[in-house]
This record gives structure tokens, C-alpha cells and sequence, in this order.
């Protein structure tokens, strides 16, 4: 066939030379670079007593946040659940009463926040829509478990504790040169 | 066979008409076997060891991709694409944003266009890499393999880098990326691009010159460049028949034609020459990679396109304006204009094209993805006919056929 382009090379050659054929010098190189292979460093990592380093901006089980007073940033807009190509996010809304102004920061909360960790894909696009800075992704992995209902996780394990803060700030910065 | 004679039950009914001593078996190549790299079935009928005749079935995964995609807003069916070829994602999610930018009709900077060819580039990397690493697998030579995948594992770890993941990508958004190279990318990508070179050589070493090697590979699963074509062939398997035909090349995308490569091309279209022109192809990624990094414009890394873009964090956070355009954007509710297009990207093994036809709603009206994994299983049956069964898995993995492309 006529070559379509200038830029193609023909780089296939079936032709052994002598020492190819006889194939032993292969064999030998062949075990010498796995003798030297020996006493390379490893490449493994034993987990879980030793984790490998993740990138700070890596997509793994989701935290809400609270603000620096502690109030639930999370206002119920439902844009996170739109957002998301699995479908796994569920909430209800609820308005914020009279006294609770320490608990939630608008006026509307979401009373239950369901995401069910065996639909989602971390994809991040939650993370992405979210318009308050509640919902992150972080580097945490999420735990295996028994029952498949105790992947659901609600608002006590994905609300960060008061005491535990997260760190998300380097996922906060877009523009870094 | 005679109707008659099934009906008496005098042979048995999966008995072929033509026997060479008598001994034809019928064997299921699949679905879960572990000689076949994903799901697949393949109903063989072997006379000893030498396969007769091969029927594939398809689907054990498919997931109604096209479908889904149909019913989802066009910033959501980048996570879907993930999931075609899944040893380049990256390859995919992009091909799928420049296919809407094509119907939107957005221009990319410069520096959009550096940024997109480095990590596609690396992503065919990691997946010649699979794929010839698996060749060596399925001749008895494992240890290659383990060398090869510590060096996907390095590429896995720039990925993470831009995206946050490793191998489910979704990386970037239509109109560019969601955040810049940062430092550790560059200096991850660095030292890669010095380190690999000599490592992959190595395996080379191993294995391209190697007489055991040779023997098994030359000449296991050949097709001729004319059923090639005649089957649409694409990419690395082509090439290896002899064809120079490259996307990259006869219809650049992304800027590829600021850069200077060459298309490594095979002669008989076996597994040998497979195997090699994805070797050379590896370091002409290589150098693409170079050329892209050492030139990488300066500027911004997303295209001015506010009705698709999503406006920055700082400003969702502060200013109405941008809230309304991020509320919009995220709920589906851009201008996306009726039309039809059709947009193919050189994907890790073939055109990967996306037909995409738009009414004008939050959905696709239609999108087909013109997945090659799915054109090569075709051509599967012809070329492992009279061959041996183990030739046969050799040929599935050299032609990188990816379960989940081939269902979709
Ligand atoms: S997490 Fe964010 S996007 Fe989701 S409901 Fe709460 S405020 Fe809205
Ligand atoms: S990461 Fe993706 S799949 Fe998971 S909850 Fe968020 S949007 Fe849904």
C-alpha cells in the first residue's frame, strides 16, 4: 500500500543475526537483569502498617465541613445531588429554629445527608458543584465493611468532628504556578 | 452432520462435520477464564490444539454507556467515558471535551492544547505498556511485566497530581482543565521522563531480541493490511499491518501538528509486529511529551467561555453573578446548540471517535462512541482460525482488546 504520510518508518525486523539464534547470550542478559533487580530498592509499600503518600488533592471518602465556629456549612441547595452522575447523594432540608444559630450556619440545613459509598465513583464532580465550601473529598480511604447498609454513610460519619478538623486547604487552590 | 443424526443422538450435537483425527472438542474460551483479559466468551472448536473455527459473544459488561450518556447532562458523561478504555482514561475524557467544545464551537489556548497532549501522551504510554507487558505474560515471561508496572504506577502518580485519581480520571471539564499543573506534576513528570527511558529499554531488552520470544510471536495471529482496513482497523494494530494511519496525524486535534514524530509502522500485521510498533511508539510519546513540556505556552489553563466553564471558587463564593452562572452550569442549563458532530482522538489502541448529535436540550439526543476495541474483537475469529490455542490468547492481548470498550 502507498505510505498516507512523510513520517512513517518501518521498524519490524524478523531477520536473527548469528547470535540471536543461538539464543543463549539472550537467555544470559535476560537473568543478569534480574540478578541486578535483586538488590534494587522495593517497590512495594506494606499496607497497612505503611501508607503510600497521596496527593492532596486526591478524590477519596467525602467530609462536610463546619465553618471556624463550628456550624454546619452544608445549606441543603441539592446542587451536590445533581451534580452527581451515580446518584448517590440523598438529603432532606430542614429550616434552622430559633437557639440552633450555633449549629448551622444559613437558615436551612440539611437534617439527613446520605451518601451511599457503593454507588459513588469519586469522581469529584460534588466537590466541584458545591457552592458554600461544605463538601470535600479527601484523602481518607473508605473503610470495607460487612453489610452493605453500613456503606451508606449519614451525617455522623461524614460531618468532621468539632475536635478532628480536616485540613482541605491545598485542595482549595486552583491556580498554583 | 445430519439434522437426522442429532435428532437420533447418534454424535454429539456440538460435533463439527469435518473431523482431523476424530477428536474435535468444543471448548469455552471464557467468560471468566484467566487467560482472557476481561470477560469475554469465545466458543472454540479444537482438533487437538489446533483451533477450527471461533465464535465470540459480547456484553458479559455492558453497561448501556450510550444510553446513560443520553440521559445525563454533557458534564456528567465524562466520568462514563472513564470507563471505556480504562488503561487511558485520560484519553477518553478528553476526546469527549473536545467533541462538545467542537459543537460549541469553543477555541482552546495554546497552553489548553500543551497540557491536554502531555497527559494524553502519558496515558498511551501506560497503556501500550500494559498491553506489551501482558504479551510477555502470555509467553511465559512474567517478569517484565512487574518491571513495566512500576513504571504505570509512576504515571499513575502524575495523573494524581492534575486529577486526584489514578485510574478513574476525570480530568479536566469541557473547556480546559479545573486547575494548573503544579509543581509536584512538573517535578514528577521530570523525573519520570529521565528515568523511563532507561527502564524501558530494559524491558525491551528483555524480550524484542530475544530468539523464545521471536519464535513464539512471529507470525501468531497475522492480518493482512487489506482485511485490516476492510474490518476499519485503527491505530497500533494497523499500523502493525503495514498501514501508516494515525489520527494524530491525518487530522490533527489539540495542536498534535506542532509536533514532529514519526508513525511506527509493521509488516505483517502479527503479534510480533504489534508488539514492537507499540514500542516504538512508546518513545515517540516520549518525545512529543518533551517537545510539549519544553514549549508549554504560558497562559490560561481553561478557554473564556463563561456559559460552560465554571467561573472560579473565590467568586462563586462572593459574587452573584457567578453564582448564577455556577448554579446554571452545574444543573445542565448551558446554550448548547443542535448539531451533529463527529470528533475522533487517537485513543490507546485506535480512532476513538465520539458521533454526538444534540437537539439542543441538557442531554445528548444521541451519542455513539466508535469504541476500536470493538471493531478488532470482530476480526478475532478470522485471524486465530487454524492456529493454536495458545497462539490465540496471544493474539486477544496483543490486540489490547479492553472488556469494558468492547461492551461499553
Ligand atoms: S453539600 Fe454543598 S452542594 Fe450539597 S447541599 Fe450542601 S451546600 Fe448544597
Ligand atoms: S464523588 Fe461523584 S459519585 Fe461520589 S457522591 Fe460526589 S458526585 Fe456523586
Amino acid at each position: 500500500m502507498e505510505p498516507l504520510t512523510t513520517r512513517a518508518s518501518r521498524v519490524v525486523n524478523k531477520e536473527m543475526t548469528f547470535g540471536e539464534k543461538i539464543y543463549l547470550p539472550a537467555i544470559f542478559s535476560g537473568m543478569w537483569i534480574t540478578l541486578k533487580h535483586f538488590f534494587k530498592k522495593n517497590n512495594t509499600v506494606s499496607y497497612p502498617e505503611e501508607k503510600r503518600p497521596v496527593a492532596p488533592i486526591y478524590r477519596g471518602q467525602h467530609v462536610l465541613k463546619r465553618d471556624d465556629e463550628g456550624r454546619e456549612r452544608c445549606t441543603a441547595c441539592g446542587l451536590c445531588a445533581v451534580a452527581c452522575p451515580a446518584e448517590a447523594i440523598t438529603m432532606v432540608a430542614a429550616e434552622r429554629e430559633k437557639g440552633e444559630e450555633s449549629l448551622y450556619r444559613e437558615e436551612k440545613y440539611a437534617s439527613t445527608y446520605e451518601i451511599n459509598m457503593l454507588r459513588c465513583i469519586f469522581c469529584g464532580l460534588c466537590e466541584e458543584a458545591c457552592p458554600k465550601e461544605a463538601i470535600f473529598l479527601t484523602d481518607r480511604l473508605v473503610d470495607a465493611e460487612f453489610g452493605r447498609n453500613e456503606f451508606i454513610y449519614g451525617k455522623e460519619k461524614l460531618v468532621e468532628k468539632t475536635d478532628q478538623r480536616i485540613d482541605v486547604s491545598q485542595r482549595q487552590i486552583w491556580d498554583n504556578h | 452432520m445430519s439434522d437426522l443424526d442429532l435428532q437420533n443422538k447418534k454424535v454429539a450435537p456440538f460435533a463439527s462435520s469435518e473431523t482431523i483425527d476424530g477428536q474435535i472438542a468444543t471448548l469455552n474460551l471464557g467468560p471468566t477464564h484467566p487467560a482472557t483479559h476481561g470477560i469475554f466468551q469465545n466458543v472454540l472448536q479444537i482438533d487437538g490444539e489446533r483451533i477450527l473455527s471461533a465464535e465470540q459473544t459480547i456484553g458479559y459488561i455492558h453497561r448501556a454507556f450510550e444510553k446513560l450518556a443520553e440521559h445525563r447532562p454533557y458534564n456528567q458523561i465524562t466520568p462514563i467515558t472513564d470507563r471505556l478504555n480504562y488503561c487511558s482514561s485520560p484519553i477518553n475524557n478528553m476526546g469527549w471535551h473536545m467533541t462538545v467544545e467542537k459543537l460549541i464551537g469553543a477555541e482552546m489556548p495554546k497552553r489548553v492544547d500543551y497540557m491536554r497532549v502531555i497527559v494524553m501522551e502519558l496515558a498511551r504510554i501506560a497503556d501500550h505498556l500494559v498491553c506489551n507487558s501482558v504479551i510477555g505474560v502470555d509467553t511465559g515471561a512474567l517478569t517484565g511485566f512487574t518491571y513495566m508496572f512500576q513504571e504505570r504506577e509512576k504515571i499513575y502518580d502524575i495523573y494524581e497530581e492534575i486529577c486526584g485519581a489514578r485510574l478513574t480520571t476525570n480530568v479536566g471539564r469541557i473547556g480546559g482543565f479545573d486547575r494548573d499543573f503544579n509543581k509536584t506534576f512538573i517535578t514528577k513528570l521530570r523525573t519520570f521522563l529521565k528515568e523511563f527511558p532507561k527502564n524501558h529499554d530494559e524491558f525491551g531488552s528483555l524480550l524484542e531480541r530475544n530468539r523464545i520470544f521471536m519464535d513464539r510471536t512471529i507470525g501468531a495471529g497475522p492480518i493482512s493490511a487489506e482485511r485490516a482496513l476492510n474490518y476499519s482497523f485503527a491505530g497500533p494494530n494497523l499500523r502493525a499491518a503495514g498501514v501508516d494511519y494515525d489520527v494524530r496525524v491525518m487530522k490533527p486535534y489539540s495542536s498534535y501538528e506542532d509536533f514532529d514524530f514519526n508513525i511506527p509502522v509493521g509488516n505483517d500485521g502479527d503479534t510480533y509486529d504489534r508488539f514492537m510498533v507499540r514500542q516504538l511508539e512508546i518513545k515517540e510519546s516520549l518525545k512529543i511529551i518533551h517537545q510539549a513540556l519544553e514549549n508549554l505556552p504560558e497562559g490560561d489553563y481553561h478557554a473564556d467561555i463563561p456559559s460552560f466553564y465554571l467561573p472560579p471558587k473565590e467568586e462563586v463564593y462572593s459574587s452573584m453573578e457567578a453564582l448564577i452562572y455556577h448554579f446554571k452550569i452545574v444543573m445542565g442549563e448551558t446554550p448548547i446548540p443542535k448539531g451533529e458532530v463527529y470528533h475522533s482522538v487517537e485513543g490507546g489502541n485506535g480512532e476513538l471517535g465520539y458521533y454526538l448529535v444534540s437537539d439542543g436540550g441538557r442531554n445528548p439526543y444521541r451519542l455513539h462512541f466508535r469504541r476500536p476495541c470493538f471493531i478488532y474483537y470482530q476480526a478475532y475469529p478470522e485471524m486465530i482460525k487454524g492456529s493454536l490455542l495458545s497462539d490465540a490468547i496471544l493474539t486477544m492481548s496483543s490486540m489490547n482488546v479492553i472488556a469494558g470498550e468492547l461492551d461499553a
